[in-house]
């Protein structure tokens, strides 16, 4: 009895929740059309251009309809340092003329305007050569302080759990996490990496945790989730990056001598193994990087895209099944984010394996 | 290059000091005391498992000893009681010999008593018949020779019965 009361009462907050997700979604997309409709009356409404901003980084947080968050502009200039609200720049709508030079939003990209009005972009990894570095806090970066906010108070508090009841079993918070904690030591580290795991432990956990919360921040569609942070390939190049330092770092002797003087080898291709070896080291990271980076970027576009039909047909007939597509698309999305959260992981703690296992010929 | 696949400098070097900062305080604050209190909670388990088991193993043997003390126990009351029966049987049968023997010898001196005493009664009667005799005897012949006529008779005859 007590229990089917208790299942009644969470089946019902379950409807509940559900019921405010779809009046969201519906409220929210006559309020994404009119915002299209006030920017440009004439021109055909192109899912592209919409989808790829959405997935894009942004200067200001999108609250509701035409609310957003304006989020501080930093500039590092050749002459030197700017810092002012993404509010002047008024959506685009305006230049800001600051301490150094006159800037512009293009596309959320802020660019110095010069002379006769050319404008020039700031630096990317592939054109250093710009007088102009963008260090702004983007709605990503806003997006993942956020998500280690909701990191560090889960871990702080089942940290605490701990001490308090040292000994004893775990409780609350603390018994939903211990399985992942365990499950990322027991199905991840240990298996693949043997008994000096210990040592990587906090890599790990801290990889797999990151990518699983800001997966999970990522698929929240109103305020203030929504960010593609994980599929943001500048995120995933650092973690990868932090992957291929840790694995090389930690690469034993077996390893660099296999990379540097194989003794199977004859001597003459050695220089041709070298390189297939260099490829190596970075293409599993590469591969890391790309991975994530694919994965939850076609997640969002699949999920943007369904939504985009709507405007496509302009119909709201279309409307129900649309937002059935993106349902079952967002339960997906979910076992996507923690899968994605664990290959990572487990590559990492594979690569790092291989470094430092110990052959013996 | 494509947006999406350029890497925002200042994306990268706020997700690098996002990160560390987060790999840090989560090593220190979160993942170290976590991960000894898993272990610590483990190898307790662990403790207390071979613990149990080492006191059920040591059980099992106390249980063994106490039976084999038991059977031991058993065995020697079981001879502690045949000996006792032995030793009765014994006992008993040496005190019936002995009573056979003081028996035998008290008949035997009975026996040898009655024959003292019934020779003595004997010795005593004969005594008697012969006092007895002799006075019968005795007064047989005072009447006989009361008259001296008699008396010189018999002298004569006797006296011709004497062959000189």
């Amino acid at each position: 009895m007590y229990n089917s009361s208790i299942l009644k009462i969470k089946i019902f907050t379950l409807l509940r929740i559900c019921a405010v997700f779809l009046t969201l979604a519906t409220f929210s997309i006559p309020a994404f059309s009119q915002e299209k409709h006030e920017e440009s009356a004439e021109k055909p409404f192109e899912p592209s251009e919409v989808i790829l901003e959405h997935i894009a980084d942004s200067h200001s947080l999108h609250v509701w309809n035409t609310t957003a968050i304006p989020l501080p502009v930093i500039l590092y200039t050749d002459k030197g340092l700017e810092v002012f609200s993404s509010s002047h720049f008024e959506h685009g709508h305006a230049d800001y003329t600051g301490k150094y030079y006159t800037y512009r939003l293009v596309e959320d990209k802020v660019k110095i305007v010069g002379a006769n009005n050319i404008l020039a972009d700031s630096a990317t990894v592939w054109k250093w050569n710009s007088s102009l570095i963008d260090f702004s806090i983007t709605r990503n970066v806003a997006s993942m302080w956020m998500g280690m906010i909701v990191l560090l108070v889960i871990f702080f508090s089942v940290s605490s759990a701990y001490k308090k009841r040292s000994g004893k079993a775990p409780k609350g918070l603390q018994s939903f996490m211990e399985p992942l904690i365990l499950f990322v030591r027991d199905d991840i580290a240990r298996p693949n990496i043997g008994y000096k795991y210990q040592r990587f432990m906090p890599l790990l956990l801290t990889v797999f945790f990151f990518i699983w919360v800001n997966n999970l921040i990522g698929l929240v569609p109103f305020f203030p989730g929504g960010a593609n942070l994980t599929g943001n390939i500048a995120v995933t190049l650092v973690l990868s990056v932090i992957t291929l330092i840790v694995v090389n770092l930690n690469g034993n002797k077996h390893y660099w001598a296999h990379i540097f003087i194989p003794a199977d080898v004859p001597v003459w291709i050695w220089p041709l193994w070298w390189v297939i070896e260099l490829v190596g080291i970075i293409s599993k990271p590469f591969a890391l990087m790309i991975r994530l980076f694919a994965n939850i970027t076609a997640g969002h576009i699949i999920v943007l895209s369904l939504i985009s039909l709507i405007f496509v047909f302009k119909s709201m007939g279309i409307a129900p099944v649309s937002v059935a597509f993106v349902i079952f698309m967002d339960v997906l999305e979910l076992l996507v984010a923690a899968l994605q959260a664990f290959i990572f992981t487990l590559l990492t703690a594979l690569f790092i394996g291989g470094a430092i296992e110990e052959h013996h010929h | 290059m494509n947006p999406l696949v350029t890497p925002e400098i200042g994306l990268v070097v706020w997700t690098t000091v996002s990160f560390l900062v987060l790999f840090f305080l989560l090593a220190k604050f979160a993942w170290k005391p976590i991960m000894g209190a898993i272990d610590e909670r483990e190898r307790f388990i662990e403790d207390s498992l071979s613990k149990a088991e080492a006191a059920k193993d040591e059980m099992a043997r106390l249980t063994n000893e106490n039976d084999a003390l038991l059977k031991q126990a058993r065995i020697e009351r079981d001879a502690i009681l045949s000996e006792a029966k032995k030793v009765k049987d014994s006992i008993i049968s040496e005190a019936k010999e002995a009573a056979h023997k003081e028996g035998a010898r008290q008949i035997e001196l009975a026996r040898i008593e009655i024959n003292n005493q019934k020779a003595i009664a004997m010795a005593d009667v004969k005594n008697q018949v012969a006092t007895l005799s002799l006075e019968i005897a005795e007064k047989v012949l005072r009447k006989q020779f009361e008259d001296s006529s008699k008396q010189d008779a018999l002298v004569a005859e006797l006296l011709k019965e004497v062959k000189l």
